[in-house]
């Protein structure tokens, strides 16, 4: 049965019935990260030395040395990256169980408001609304905010103020609310973080981290191409890089979309 | 008299660069007593410790009295010239790019007869002059003698200006725009006559509150630079290396950390990798392009300027990190000196004590206020020097240093 799953899967590829949408950045040296206060530790930003490129170092190949934060470009979180999720099991990027890494999304569309104000937050009467237009939130999806603040870049992209970022992100009781009311699997937005810029300020604190990593679920931030998904449907494939005890990496990020003509 | 020193011209695309070559190099080691006071701007010869007459050129004894008691203090810097000599022709192929070249014959206030370079605007035999050490294109000490009184455009002459690295009508990067001292040196570079200013800044995402300040400033382009970032480094020379002329290392990165936290060899390895590996990064991307335009006209490639800590020499305790990283960019910077020395590119050290900045907010005073460090960076390039000390704290631990380094060591922590 399952060989006929995956046969008729991958006829559905070939024909173009399911399309493969790629919601990655390109990870670059210039990509925005993360800033802390600067007396406290930084991420290392994306960077790429050459080791050789068909030259004296190695005449007839092209390979690089790479570093980077965990959290760069389009990447991961793991429980073990907030302290509420510390003391969970499985909750590194190494011991990660492979199902969680394929799971269906829902994209619930706030693209209108965060262009309106660069604070807006996701409330718990916006996602009631959406299951209203569309369905209840299935249990172990992922919960995608689109906000179209992948098309902003640089500077904008960041919005780093004299009082911190300001970046659209769910308030404190929304995030309560998806992991305990409806056990979603985890929560994915445009932005740097899974947090508003604000977050900080809020109670708890970045709260999506906090309730995510504290119930063993994940993250995905500085997510792309969330325009081109359906609001239900997609199964997303996030597969971190294995690390040992790592608490999240850059990876590369794929939805599967069923074209409208074939459903 | 001297004329003023106009723009250039656009180079001929189709003529050949002109390459560098250097004056006579050759020197004994005594001699390096004078390179080491041309390189501090000081005037210092030979003095003997029995009869108290100054002698020239450097030896092993007294001419006077054969006293071995021979030490190199500071002299006055008054002479008179004695004959002036025009040179037209020579066999020296540096020279030869330079004819004519005005040479004399000096009587020193203290005593020994000595050939000097002479500027432009000296008058002649019987004229009262002003001496001084310079280190010349191949980093060697020679005599250069100006008038006493300032003359117009004086600061122009061709051959004062072979001796020093005067930023007008240079093209300058200041790799670092979010440094404090980017906008004092762009503000004094462009003071100074300098035709462009490149002010290189990492993450143009972040907030940059300089930018309006610092385009204020006529000739001033930011542009991407991030030292800590081979791509970077070798895009923007790709871009601009042909243009630099002068190239002022202002990147720095200062925490501190204490030699036994958790965690000490990470900001260590940050703070190497924004210093050390940095200039390491801008060496490789700017040195050769710089190196090949030592004679690329009047205002050719003439100068690297590295600001470092004056802790490099002698490490600090509060900034133990940063002390270690600045003593691996002084050796660099070495070596650097000795790689860019055959297009007679000047690599100039400026050690400055703490600055009067955010990273250094706990430490009392005195510190150094950027703008003078800036005003010292502009004065040794235009006096030609190659290690400046700013500051208070930096002057202090020079001396000690040359007196008793083993007690610098010692009182550093307490």
């Amino acid at each position: 049965m399952s060989g006929d799953i995956l046969g008729k899967f991958a006829g559905a590829l070939a024909s173009g019935a399911v399309r493969v949408v790629d919601l990655t950045h390109t990870l670059s040296p210039d990509f925005p990260v993360i800033v802390m206060p600067p007396e406290l530790g930084q991420s290392a930003p994306f960077r790429m030395e050459r080791i050789s490129r068909y030259d004296g170092g190695g005449p007839a190949w092209y390979w690089n040395n790479l570093s980077f934060g965990e959290h760069t470009g389009t990447h991961f979180d793991a429980p073990i990256h907030w302290y509420t999720g510390r003391d969970l099991p499985l909750n590194s990027v190494d011991t990660l169980p492979p199902a969680d890494m394929i799971a269906p999304a829902c994209v619930i569309d706030c693209s209108a408001a965060a262009a309106e104000d660069a604070d807006f937050l996701l409330t718990v009467a916006d996602v009631v609304k959406w299951e209203e237009q569309h369905a209840r939130i299935p249990a172990r999806s992922w919960v995608f905010l689109r906000t179209d603040w992948s098309k902003k870049s640089g500077a904008a992209y960041a919005n780093l103020q004299a009082d911190g970022a300001h970046t659209p992100g769910p308030d404190a009781e929304v995030m309560r609310w998806l992991v305990a009311e409806r056990g979603i699997i985890g929560f994915g937005t445009e932005t740097i973080g899974t947090d508003a810029g604000q977050a900080g300020h809020f109670s708890p604190p970045y709260p999506a981290h906090h309730y995510l990593h504290g119930a063993g679920r994940y993250g995905l931030q500085c997510l792309t191409n969330l325009d081109q998904l359906p609001p239900t449907g997609a199964m997303v494939v996030a597969a971190p890089l294995k690390i040992q005890n790592g608490s999240g990496s850059p990876l590369r990020v794929l939805a599967l979309v069923q074209e409208r003509s074939t459903r | 008299m001297t004329g003023p020193f106009l723009k250039p011209k656009r180079k001929n695309p189709l003529a050949r660069t002109t390459q560098p070559l250097l004056p006579p190099q050759a020197r004994s080691r005594k001699a390096h007593g004078l390179t080491l006071a041309a390189s501090v701007g000081r005037f210092m010869l030979q003095c003997c410790g029995e009869c108290g007459r100054y002698t020239y050129p450097s030896r092993e004894a007294c001419p006077n009295c054969l006293s071995s008691d021979l030490t190199f203090k500071n002299a006055p810097t008054g002479g008179s010239l004695l004959s002036e000599t025009r040179i037209e022709v020579t066999s020296d192929p540096y020279f030869r790019e330079h004819m004519p070249w005005r040479t004399g014959l000096v009587q020193l206030d203290c005593g020994p007869i000595a050939i000097v370079h002479l500027h432009g605007g000296c008058g002649g035999p019987g004229s009262r002059l002003k001496l001084s050490l310079q280190l010349d294109r191949a980093g060697q000490a020679v005599f250069f003698a100006k008038p006493v009184s300032e003359t117009p455009h004086m600061e122009d002459d061709p051959q004062w200006r072979e001796m020093t690295a005067d930023p007008k009508h240079r093209r300058v990067l200041i790799t670092d725009g979010r440094s404090p001292l980017a906008l004092p040196l762009a503000r004094a570079l462009g003071k100074a006559g300098a035709s462009k200013i490149f002010i290189g800044v990492t993450d143009r995402w972040k907030p940059f509150g300089q930018q309006a300040s610092l385009e204020a400033i006529e000739g001033v382009e930011i542009v991407d630079l991030d030292p800590t970032s081979e791509h970077s480094v070798q895009e923007l020379a790709m871009d601009i290396g042909v243009k630099v002329e002068i190239l002022i290392n202002t990147a720095d990165h200062v925490r501190p950390a204490h030699l036994f936290d958790v965690g000490a060899a990470k900001i260590a390895r940050e703070a190497i990798d924004h210093t050390v590996v940095g200039l390491m990064r801008l060496a490789q991307a700017f040195g050769p392009v710089m190196r090949s335009r030592g004679a690329d006209g009047a205002a050719g490639a003439v100068a690297w300027v590295n600001v470092l800590s004056v802790h490099g020499l002698s490490n600090a305790p509060q900034f133990g990190v940063h002390s270690a990283a600045h003593a691996a960019c002084l050796s660099l910077s070495q070596w650097l000196r000795t790689e860019l020395r055959p297009g007679g590119i000047r690599v100039i050290n400026a050690f400055t004590g703490p600055l009067d900045t955010e990273w250094f907010q706990t430490v009392p005073p005195p510190k150094v206020a950027p703008k003078a460090v800036a005003d010292a960076v502009l004065d040794g390039l235009k006096r030609g020097l190659e290690d400046i000390y700013v500051g208070d704290v930096a002057k202090d631990i020079e001396a000690r240093l040359y007196d008793n380094p083993k007690a610098v060591e010692r009182e550093a922590g307490q």
